[in-house]
């Protein structure tokens, strides 16, 4: 399965996009973005960039004010998530230009639409920013 | 922030996502949410709504359901909203309908209809959104409606389509494999598919049927490693290029699926050498994206046939890894070199002071790693400094969760590992005070059977000083406030077994502790209940001893008290009490034999001692018993048991809980027989029943039944000989036949002596502190060598402090290396971008660590390098980074500063701000140190890269 879901929260501890690839109700999420959000926001940025919860290892990375939380499977290259973590960046940053928090929140399904070219199942299956963002700009153009 | 808000989107929308920015706390952040559903609830069901505003709606549904609150109200509208003709509207509808509904929500039914019209579709993207929407909420059900449109799909032109076709039926096979088990040769044929999109999408699917079923697709190694290679040459386009590595997410899916076909396949790993090793040799090491690389290539080379070069390499990038200030590199490291020690045991050794370090290092994740490397290396040489440490650690937490796994661990290596029975009882004892409520029931029961076996019947004192020490213990740590259930059951029952057996202890002493205990836990049944059956052993004992029992008024009262209990089992043994102490010494004897508990019972299953009564009742014209067998088919409705029988089996139903009363009506005959007196005619071979029944009359129904197990199966000591011999053999030369703790005493000093050894021949140079070389020693030095360290004790102690040496040089000689190796780490995280206010004081790193030696050298001469000579790639970008937040500081929304630098800029002007950058700061190592030396004097907090560094120098 590999990758669990992908949260991105502010230094606040609010979430600003979730995705969920195995389901989980709605007090589980809110139940389990609390306890993990609590746990990587306390930590500094000398420790490993990945935190074990519960059955769950969590990889994060930061950007300026946001959290890039990527829950994976145990036998998950940490390493490889975390670049991917900066690949999704990278491909919002192309899109976007100078992504931000607020581009985030006022194009959350623009965000969304990059994740779903990205990964699918849990996996990561494309990883061409080309390919990743041309859907999104055919729909921009049609609409 | 240019691109905030569209032209599209209302002020309203704008509002409401500028609110929950600003939003202060969870409790502003929850009144916002609560009104806009107010909002929503009434606006979003007027009738004509315009597209554009339905699509706003259902997204700001999102946000209510993203941040915690429930939108079900809205569901209905996302799911109107598939239908839409506009794509962007349509392929809004279904990713909200993804994220609000589960595949077995009631309005899917409504989908599964727009989806397969969807597939149809002329528009790619289209078909592209429904297979997304597919992918989320197609359940074992629905499948079949869909299945057949996405197989042909797998024909698509479009490879985007291709792609997604793919996972969709990697979806299916995860649902449920015998929905496409047919159509499995798909995913081979779309593995030669042109574009490498569609390939690399196949390997997800491939990856999983190849765990579940390796033989199948040992044909395909050979595509496998030929694609891997032509990744490695750079023969995909470069759009899959990522940070100059070839399509790295590829190699590293292609890198699993390599260690899994080559797993214990000699001739399939063959294949796999050489592509493995060019990658190995290729890959980038400054880079992140080439670490994980590297590291995946570990992970294969440790799980394929070995190969001595790869297994070279392999540690070489894992001592990197290890030296490295990253404590991301450091933590996939320990990873890797638990993956390696499996292979080639001896590699831990030359990185024992890292492993140490990981270990001693605040930060819980790096620590909890190494704990998983110890327990993977633990011997019977070092299983007790390794148990300790994981003890102490297990006692320092809270997360119950992990508590759990690492108590079951310290669990595990004891049984396996025991140097001694008596360090084991003493490793149970800790694991039991601080994590008794989270250990298996289980391991309660091996630890009493341990005690009352012994070592065995060659060495009886030495049995009697382990239950005395065993007993000191427990008497011990009764004085400690809430000790968790299961422990105080394995105290009780050694209490009342061993209490009083070597004299030392009075029994009105034992028998007020056991009270206590009953007492203090008296919600818990099955504590009581172990207490008085402790007591009622203890008084046996006395009785059978010859000495009047003097019963405590406390023990009086508890036993009144359980007369009338509640809980009939408790009553039972209240009961029993009784009796025994009414009967004569000789009669408790019989019932109650001291230390007898682990004695063979023969259970007289055909019950012949009531032979004689059933005599008398044929006699007195009673119907003669017909046994099961023979009465098949004919119904005696007089006989209760097998009405009941036919009764359960023709109904299908509860066939077990019916059977299982069998055993249990036997074996309450005799305690019901012994409460009333009527002991006496019964016939011998149930006395030695009655003891071993006795202690523990089925204390609540499973723990008495899996005891029972426990007892009867005769099953080898798992922790058992062969590991204590080897103990012994150490130790035989001191006294070991002495009391508590005389094996730990003699533990210590060999390890002690060992250590020393090492300290004194390394004396020049002491910067590791003696308590950690001491650590080191007894978790490596048992290795291999510590085999052979009697017969050649000096060679071991040479040997060791070479190793020390060699992990030393680099560390005390930096310049000189510095100078002379060529730039192979990595800065600690390259494009971090990190917090801006601390970037600043970054650079000012590397002149430190010249200085403090502390660090690796590598990194210095890179920067150096950087400082003088022309165009590097990516520690440019460190740079880069490091310099430009002090612009951004205060606007923090601005993201990607930085990265956006890098992709707006090219090389050229990169290098140039790096090189200007360096010149500042970069040589001049003095000044540098002042500067930082400033910047912390002014209160700057010295929380960047390298915690190290700081930590050394400020103690």
């Amino acid at each position: 399965m590999g990758i669990r879901f992908i949260l991105m929260v502010n230094k606040q501890g609010q979430t600003r996009l979730a995705q969920y690839y195995e389901w989980l109700t709605l007090e589980e999420r809110r139940a389990l973005e609390g306890e993990i959000v609590r746990k990587c926001l306390a930590r500094n940025e000398q420790q490993c960039s990945f935190v074990e919860h519960r059955n769950y290892k969590i990889v994060y990375r930061r950007y300026a004010s946001l959290f890039f939380l990527v829950g994976v499977d145990n036998d998950e290259n940490e390493l490889a998530i975390l670049e991917f973590i900066h690949l999704l960046v990278e491909t919002m940053d192309r899109h976007f230009g100078n992504v931000c928090e607020l581009d985030i929140m006022f194009h959350l399904e623009k965000a969304h639409f990059m994740l779903e070219e990205m990964v699918m199942n849990g996996s990561i299956i494309e990883t061409s920013k080309a390919n990743i963002l041309t859907p999104i700009q055919l729909m921009d153009k049609a609409s | 922030m240019g691109s905030q808000g569209g032209f599209y989107q209302s002020k309203e929308f704008l509002d409401l996502v500028k609110s929950i920015g600003e939003a202060r706390s969870k409790a502003e952040e929850d009144r916002i949410v609560l009104n806009e559903i107010e909002t929503l609830k009434r606006r979003i069901s007027e009738p004509d709504i315009p597209k554009r505003k339905m699509k706003e709606f259902i997204i700001r549904l999102v946000y209510v359901e993203m941040l915690g609150h429930d939108a079900s109200f809205g569901y209905i509208h996302a799911v109107k909203m598939t239908h839409d003709d506009s794509l962007l509207v349509k392929r809004t509808g279904y990713l909200a309908v993804t994220l609000f509904l589960n595949e077995d929500h009631d309005l899917i039914i409504l989908i599964v209809n727009t989806i397969q019209k969807d597939l149809k579709s002329d528009n790619y993207l289209v078909v592209c959104a429904a297979l997304n929407a597919v992918c989320k909420l197609i359940n074992e059900e629905t499948i079949p409606a869909v299945l057949p449109q996405v197989v042909e799909l797998l024909g698509h032109p479009k490879e985007a389509v291709r792609k997604k076709a793919i996972m969709a039926l990697h979806r299916f096979y995860h649902k449920s494999p015998s929905s496409v088990s047919h159509l499995v040769s798909n995913f081979r044929k779309r593995l030669c598919d042109n574009d490498p999109g569609v390939m690399g999408a196949t390997l997800c699917p491939l990856f999983d049927l190849i765990t579940t079923d390796v033989n199948s697709y040992k044909d395909l190694v050979i595509s496998f490693v030929s694609i891997l290679k032509q990744v490695a040459e750079r023969r995909l386009p470069k759009a899959y290029d990522y940070h100059q590595m070839p399509a790295p997410f590829i190699q590293i899916k292609l890198l699993k699926i390599l260690a899994l076909l080559g797993s214990g396949d000699k001739q399939a790993s063959e294949n796999m050498y050489t592509v493995v090793g060019d990658i190995f040799r290729k890959c980038d090491s400054s880079s992140n994206i080439g670490n994980a690389v590297l590291y995946e290539c570990i992970c294969c080379v440790s799980s394929i046939y070995p190969n001595p070069k790869l297994l070279e390499s392999a540690a070489d990038v894992i001592s990197r890894f290890l030296k490295s200030d990253s404590h991301n590199l450091k933590y996939m490291g320990i990873d890797a070199l638990g993956r390696l020690i499996k292979i080639s045991p001896e590699i831990a050794e030359q990185h024992q002071l890292a492993v140490i370090d990981c270990l001693e290092d605040p930060d819980d994740t790096l620590k909890r790693k190494t704990f998983e490397l110890l327990y993977k290396m633990t011997k019977s040489t070092n299983v007790d400094v390794i148990v300790d440490r994981m003890i102490d650690y297990m006692i320092s937490i809270n997360d119950s969760h992990y508590k759990t796994e690492i108590a079951s661990r310290c669990v595990e290596l004891a049984e396996q590992f025991a140097p001694s029975n008596q360090w084991f009882i003493q490793t149970m004892n800790k694991v039991f005070e601080h994590a008794g409520d989270l250990v298996n029931i289980k391991v309660a029961h091996n630890l009493m059977r341990l005690i009352a076996e012994g070592f065995g019947e060659d060495d009886d004192s030495a049995d009697t000083q382990l239950r005395s020490s065993a007993v000191e213990s427990y008497l011990r740590i009764l004085g400690e406030p809430k000790l968790p259930s299961v422990f105080l059951q394995v105290i009780c029952w050694v209490l009342g077994e061993y209490g009083t057996a070597d004299g030392k202890f009075s029994a009105s002493y034992i028998t007020g502790k056991l009270c206590d205990v009953a007492e203090a836990y008296s919600n818990d049944e099955t504590v009581k209940a172990y207490a008085v059956t402790a007591l009622m052993k203890i008084y046996a004992f006395e009785i059978a001893a010859g000495r009047k029992i003097d019963m405590l008024p406390e023990c009086q009262s508890l036993i009144e008290e359980l007369l009338a209990s509640h809980s009939t089992d408790l009553q039972q043994r209240a009961y029993e009490l009784q009796a025994v102490i009414g009967l004569d010494a000789h009669a408790v004897e019989c019932i109650m034999p001291s230390d007898a508990s682990c004695e063979d019972i023969e259970v007289d299953k055909s019950l012949s001692f009531l032979n004689g009564y059933v005599q008398e009742a044929i006699e007195k014209g009673a119907q003669p018993y017909i046994p099961e067998s023979e009465r098949s088919g004919m119904l005696n409705i007089s006989n209760f048991r097998n009405q009941d029988h036919i009764e359960a089996s023709s109904h299908g139903l509860r066939f077990e809980a019916y059977e299982l009363p069998k055993p249990t009506v036997q074996s309450s005959i005799p305690p019901a027989t012994l409460a009333s007196n009527e002991l006496v005619p019964v016939p011998e071979p149930v006395y030695s029943r009655e003891s071993y029944q006795t202690p523990m009359p089925s204390v609540s129904s499973d723990a008495g039944s899996s005891e029972l197990k426990l007892r009867l199966d005769g099953v080898q000591k798992k922790w058992g000989r062969p590991t204590y011999s080897p103990a012994t053999s150490t130790v035989n030369s001191t006294t070991q036949k002495t009391v508590n703790g005389t094996t730990q005493v003699d533990g210590a000093s060999s390890s002690n002596s060992r250590s020393r050894e090492t300290y004194d021949s390394r004396k020049p140079q002491v910067e590791i502190s003696p308590e950690k070389q001491k650590l080191a020693a007894s978790l490596f030095g048992g290795s291999s060598k510590a085999e052979k360290r009697p017969a050649t004790g000096h060679k071991t102690s040479k040997a060791s402090s070479h190793t020390v040496e060699k992990s030393h040089v680099p560390k005390s000689s930096v310049e000189v290396v510095s100078e002379k190796r060529a730039p192979v780490q990595p800065p600690p995280d390259l494009l971090d971008l990190g917090e801006p206010t601390i970037a600043s004081s970054a650079p000012s790193i590397d002149p430190f660590k010249q200085l403090e030696g502390l660090l690796d050298p590598t990194q210095d001469a890179s920067a150096v390098n950087h400082g003088s000579t022309t165009v590097t790639k990516s520690p440019d970008i460190m740079g880069l980074y490091a310099e430009t937040p002090a612009g951004i500081q205060d606007k923090d929304d601005n993201l990607l500063s930085g990265l956006s630098n890098l992709s707006v800029t090219n090389i050229p002007s990169g290098t140039t701000t790096t090189t200007s950058m360096q010149s500042s700061k970069g040589p001049n190592l003095k000044d540098a140190l002042e500067k930082d030396a400033l910047v912390r004097q002014m209160g700057v907090t010295p929380s960047t890269q390298n915690p190290n560094l700081f930590k050394d120098l400020l103690g």
